[in-house]
């Protein structure tokens, strides 16, 4: 690992400086991921009295769980479109911002705001649009296609609400980034093949996309992570997991199985397989970075 | 630009001006929603233009005690969710910036050991080991404290990544002369390293405090004392009985106010706020 040419002597100073960290990482990270990994091999009895060695019980009992195999699929869902929507608007933004001259920067203050917005807030404020009973959208979509609108009876509008939440939240940290991967592409590529009779369209499929795959690569990474993990207060703040079940994903599924539930051997096993994900995506996302810093 | 195509510039402004509408929608809706009174939600659709009882509206939530659900002062959720704000980014730019001067300028043993477990907390994100880590800190005696809101979100893979690339940039003839003067691994800290990383720690500081501010299932969880309750965590517990009786112009005015403070740091600090964000994801 890379150091300095010259270092400092000191014995005990660094352990001392590192300390805070390690103690914080020991105590709140490693000591309860060890815990959950510890209890997904346990089963306790109602009460807490008893635990009993299970081996990998718990974990079968998921995969034969069709609750929590429907909560694969719901995360599934929620992830794909949340990530697909929020990239493609934010690319489409992008674009258009990459075309201005004078306006790009107040565009791009109009555009980055959303990005301090809690996810839970977030969650809320869409909440209210769709109020069914007094709800704007409702509204419209009553008067227009004579559609009756109710995220708390009908599975399918709640997943479209926590979908719309998450994309909206999303959307201004994607901008940014393709911003930033679009203003890194020399003008001069696409002015060549400008001169060359490529129209706008043609430019974009050839040159600007293959050159902006970095970036969406990166981007995809992180935003799998957001759509797991983060995207738990939009869920909570709204839905809740419902109705019945249909906005359960994974990592609400966790908190909901073990605070509410009380199923603490079922909970730590998926920590664990959800940990296990983080992992995975963690490795591709530093292979990625690896890789762009050395060409 | 590479070409003047003015159909397609009139299309990208449609395009933002478009976008731009849609993202500012829900807060348009929700100032709107707490300039009403509660009667305006009783029927109907949800209110388009402003009415006159914003003041009350704001009044009313700031100081607490408009209905159960709201018995709170929202100025007292505002101050605590101020104070964890500050405290996880102060307390993580302390943290990550001492190990990364210490990942960097020492060779002792176990360095590399360090490093690694200091970067396995990038795949433990709290939501994932929710359960067990309540736990430890109900054991700690640590619920319904400041210390348990902020100091176990304090570790930072991140920021301790961010420092080490800006001190790997750092010459090493700074050291060097900085030696021969005579100072002291801390003089050379404080003297040299802190003022040529001001700006990463700034910038870095209005990506925390935004962190910092939005935290919602850690202190949902371990504050069950409203003293200690946040403005995010805390518009759930209000929302969650606002279908029976609808107070939305209250539930709306606390919204805006939680996205306030967040908000205005990336408006007013949009430069420091991108370099930020770009910088903690290399």
């Amino acid at each position: 690992m890379q150091t300095k040419r010259t270092i400092f002597g000191n014995k005990g100073l660094p352990y001392l400086l590192l300390a805070p960290q390690l103690v914080i990482t020991a105590i709140f990270f490693l000591w309860p991921a060890g815990q959950a990994v510890r209890q997904s091999f346990l089963r306790e009895d109602a009460f807490g009295l008893s635990t009993t060695f299970v081996g990998l019980r718990n974990y079968r009992a998921l995969f034969d769980n069709p609750e929590y195999l429907d909560a694969l699929q719901v995360t599934v869902v929620f992830s794909i479109a949340t990530v697909v929507l929020s990239l493609s608007i934010a690319l489409v933004l992008a674009l258009a911002v990459d075309r201005m001259l004078r306006s790009a920067g107040t565009y791009t203050t109009l555009l980055i705001w959303p990005y301090a917005v809690a996810p839970a807030v977030a969650g809320i404020l869409w909440w209210f649009i769709f109020n069914p009973a007094i709800g704007i959208l409702p509204f419209v979509l009553e008067q227009t296609m004579g559609y009756d609108w109710n995220h708390n009876l009908n599975g399918r509008d709640a997943m479209i609400l926590v979908i719309i939440a998450a994309v909206w939240k999303q959307i201004s940290y994607n901008f940014l980034f393709f911003l930033a991967g679009l203003q890194s592409i020399p003008t001069s590529l696409r002015e060549a093949a400008a001169i060359d009779g490529a129209g706008p369209f043609k430019r974009f499929w050839t040159i600007t996309l293959p050159l902006l795959s970095p970036t969406t690569f990166f981007l995809l990474v992180v935003n799998v992570v957001f759509t797991l993990f983060d995207t738990f207060a939009i869920i909570d703040a709204t839905t809740g997991g419902g109705p019945a079940q249909a906005t359960n994903i994974l990592v609400y599924k966790v908190y909901d199985d073990g605070f509410v539930g009380l199923n603490l051997g079922s909970s730590a096993a998926q920590s664990v397989i959800l940990m296990m994900i983080v992992m995975v995506l963690t490795f591709i996302q530093f292979r990625y970075v690896e890789r762009k810093v050395t060409y | 630009m590479v070409e003047n195509q003015r159909w397609l510039d009139i299309f990208a402004h449609v395009i933002l001006i478009l976008g731009v509408a849609t993202v500012a929608f829900p807060v348009y809706v929700a100032v709107i929603a707490s300039t009403h009174t509660p009667a305006a939600f009783m029927s109907g659709t949800i209110p388009l233009l402003p009415s006159t009882h914003a003041p009350a509206s704001y009044g009313d939530v700031l100081a607490g005690g408009v209905a159960a659900q709201m018995s709170v002062p929202i100025s007292l959720m505002l101050f605590n969710s101020m104070v964890m704000a500050l405290l996880i980014a102060t307390g993580k730019i302390v943290i990550s910036i001492i190990s990364a001067f210490a990942i960097v300028y020492f060779r002792f043993p176990f360095r590399v050991l360090a490093f690694w477990i200091i970067f396995i907390t990038l795949m433990l994100p709290v939501e994932v080991r929710i359960v067990p880590t309540f736990a430890v800190i109900a054991d700690l005696g640590m619920l319904n404290s400041y210390a348990g809101l902020t100091v176990p979100l304090m570790a930072s893979a991140t920021a301790t990544f961010l420092f080490r690339q800006v001190f790997l940039t750092i010459p090493d003839e700074m050291m060097e002369a900085a030696r021969i003067d005579g100072a002291g691994p801390m003089k050379f800290f404080r003297d040299i390293l802190l003022p040529l990383s001001q700006t990463n720690i700034a910038a870095l500081f209005v990506i925390l405090f935004i962190y910092g501010w939005n935290q919602y299932l850690w202190p949902l969880l371990i504050t069950t004392d409203s003293g200690y309750y946040t403005i995010v965590a805390g518009i759930k517990r209000m929302a969650d009985v606002v279908d029976s009786e609808p107070l939305w112009n209250y539930i709306m005015a606390v919204t805006v106010l939680a996205m306030l403070p967040p908000v205005a740091v990336v408006i007013f600090m949009q430069r420091l706020f991108v370099k930020g964000l770009v910088d903690s994801e290399k």
